[in-house]
């Protein structure tokens, strides 16, 4: 597959990988690729100088240097296994890492669509509306206290009895109980808020409305005992301010609990596993709603689950579609008026002769599995092998620079990123083929191995600590955005979403390529018993077996 | 050779009597003996029931005293002259065979060809 190209240049395609992605965005660049595709590579050449090809200890077949700088716009000289796929001119806007890393934040898409369809505003408003909300809720927290103490000496300073030192320490405690309440709301609710999820949050509808009632219970009791009879009591009123402050610490508190404590106990063992390859996950979780747990689920995810390759599932969707391809069942004996009845019984008739069929051929479809997955292995071995040696061959040729190698000449001495684009091309070609042969090439563009490379050889890593990068699919998140489809999961639940997980629930976590299923069990009631052991009921005897000869 | 513990023991036994060799300053039997109250009775290789306390022979040196005696290996003494060797410690039993004012002991030993021999001679017979 590789030998076909006359340059062995290496193949840049984490381009078609993205528009792939971007095919499907709502701002709907016209692609209308499926997934498949994203492992055909189109071909870039390296920007290599003709000043570096000195250091490089190989043919120069083997190097992808060519004269020239590479076109990002177009392809390189034409690739016999890209086909007719239409090239994205739009890739230079669509290549900024603007994708989800936090549901909330505006991406240049976003603030372009805000003014647009009356889908989107609705959408804007939808995520802003709580986070107003939050906002007037705290203002007014706020304010209350200080409004309380501050209307009196605006609207009857007159008749106001002058409190002295038992005020003076009320007003210091309320100045720094509101400090710290509003230092704890700061470090609660002001964070960025990690993911949008479907519906709201119970709890926090919950502890708003409580909060809201607090201030306004609060103002009814100000309003009708102290504003309207003018209380001339400042003491009092300094009291009561203080006791508002005290009882929203205490809803805080609460907040802490419920927010954030509560879950944290694990109580169900949760089975994650994703549709297309049967990868799973278990994971203990505490009490949470089913969306919370959806969320806590993704972000293990995104940690723990490899890379989703496509192209690795295409193999046993031939299979399949080889085994079925070549049966067709004719009826040749249905007359024009009986086929609607006749509908149906042709059709499980078909079925039973297809399976019928498709038996027979099972006996050569293991048989090729077999061998195939066999071949795969050597090969995959081969390649890696080959690759091995040229990694540790490349970084042998590059070192620190030590003191006496100050008076070598200033040709010799790189930077970090000269250096890795030196001794790049000569492992370029084995990498670009390991990658080929395990269809990983398109999670890796030439820009990022140059970059690992560069990380390695200033945390002075092996050969082997640099490959282990590629030899195995890491998590998705180590994978750059444009994998990450970060706003394209859809939760799929009988249960209502902000009800409670319970034993045996399942749900599903739906993206466009492939689903997560996930099933929850909780952990057992455990019993544990007790048993005292004195220490000096350790005792032995030894079991002898002498022989005496008389 | 099993026993019921409270129940007395009944075995098929041979008297033995065995001649001390005098060697140096020595009288000696030539056989060994394994076995005892104190003992392991799992690692002894010639009894039948795993449990059983009781002394056994482990080897008889060729051409000695207790071979031509007709003493054998896996023999288990029951008496050694009248005194009952079957919950004895190991110790003890030997005490009871190196006795150097005697020069004669007189066992009574039983193995499992003695069981079986009496069986068989007894099936012969019919019931008189």
């Amino acid at each position: 597959m590789d030998s076909e190209s006359t340059h062995s240049g290496y193949s840049y395609s984490s381009r078609s990988g993205r528009s792939n992605r971007h095919g499907r965005e709502r701002h709907k660049v016209n692609n209308s690729k499926d997934s498949s595709r994203s492992e055909r590579s189109v071909v870039i050449n390296p920007p290599d100088t003709p000043s570096h090809n000195s250091h490089n200890s190989h043919n120069s077949q083997d190097s992808p240097v060519h004269n020239g700088e590479p076109l990002p716009g177009e392809p390189g000289p034409p690739d016999p296994d890209q086909g007719d796929e239409t090239q994205d001119d739009n890739w230079g806007e669509t290549t900024t890492a603007v994708t989800g890393t936090s549901e909330l934040s505006l991406s240049q898409e976003e603030v372009v669509g805000l003014g647009k369809s009356p889908e989107d505003r609705v959408r804007a408003c939808r995520r802003y509306f709580p986070l107003a909300l939050g906002l007037a809720l705290g203002l007014l927290v706020v304010a209350t206290p200080l409004a309380f103490l501050l209307l009196p000496v605006a609207l009857w300073a007159d008749r106001l009895q002058a409190c002295g030192a038992a005020c003076e320490g009320l007003f210091l405690s309320l100045s720094f109980k509101l400090l710290i309440l509003l230092v704890a709301v700061w470090a609660l609710f002001l964070r960025p808020s990690r993911a949008g999820l479907p519906r709201l949050c119970a709890y926090r509808g919950f502890l708003a409305t409580l909060t809201l009632l607090l201030t306004m219970s609060y103002w009814l009791f100000y309003g009708v005992r102290i504003l309207d009879p003018q209380d001339e009591d400042y003491h009092g009123i300094a009291q009561f301010a203080v006791s508002l402050v005290d009882s929203l610490l205490f809803v805080h508190y609460l907040a802490v609990v419920l927010l954030e404590l509560r879950q944290l106990q694990p109580c169900f063992s949760v089975c994650v596993m994703r549709s297309t390859d049967g990868e799973t996950r278990h994971y203990n979780l505490g009490r949470l709603s089913i969306q919370r747990a959806a969320l806590s689920l993704l972000e293990f995810y995104y940690r723990d689950f490899p890379l989703h390759n496509p192209a690795l599932l295409s193999a046993s969707k031939q299979r399949t579609a080889k085994q079925l391809a070549g049966l067709k069942v004719y009826n040749v004996d249905a007359g024009p008026g009986s086929t609607a009845g006749a509908q149906p019984a042709n059709s499980s008739q078909s079925r039973a002769m297809v399976t019928a069929a498709a038996a027979k051929r099972k006996d050569s479809a293991h048989n090729e599995l077999y061998y195939e997955e066999a071949d795969h292995d050597r090969r995959v071995r081969k390649r890696r092998a080959r690759l091995v040696v040229a990694v540790e061959e490349a970084f042998t040729h590059v070192r620190r620079m030590k003191a006496e190698d100050e008076r070598a000449t200033p040709a010799d001495i790189m930077e970090v990123r000269e250096a890795a684009l030196a001794i790049f091309p000569s492992m370029a070609r084995s990498l670009q083929k390991y990658l080929r042969t395990t269809r990983r090439q398109h999670c890796h563009s030439m820009d990022s191995i140059q970059k690992h490379l560069a990380f390695c050889l200033v945390n002075n890593m092996s050969p082997k600590a640099f490959l282990e990068a590629y030899l195995a699919p890491g998590p998705t998140l180590q994978y750059g955005p444009e994998r990450w489809m970060a706003d394209q999961w859809t939760l799929v639940s009988e249960a209502s979403v902000t009800g409670g997980v319970q034993d045996g629930s399942e749900f599903l976590l739906r993206c466009l390529d492939f689903s997560l299923a996930v099933t929850v069990r909780s952990i057992p009631y455990l019993r544990m018993t007790e048993e005292f052991v004195d220490p000096k009921s350790h005792k032995f005897t030894l079991l002898l077996q002498s022989e005496t000869s008389v | 050779m099993s026993f019921i513990p409270g129940q007395p023991v009944t075995a098929v036994v041979q008297r033995v009597e065995i001649q001390k060799l005098c060697q140096g300053d020595h009288l000696i039997l030539g056989f060994s003996i394994g076995g005892g109250m104190d003992q392991d009775p799992v690692q002894n290789p010639y009894s039948e029931d795993k449990t059983d306390k009781g002394i056994y022979v482990t080897r008889v040196t060729p051409k000695g005293p207790a071979e031509k005696a007709g003493l054998m290996m896996g023999d288990k003494i029951m008496q050694v002259n009248g005194w009952d060797m079957t919950m004895v410690t190991h110790d003890q039993a030997r005490k009871r065979l190196t006795k150097k004012k005697e020069d004669v002991v007189r066992l009574l030993v039983t193995r499992k060809s003695l069981e079986e021999a009496v069986k068989h001679s007894m099936c012969g017979y019919p019931k008189q």
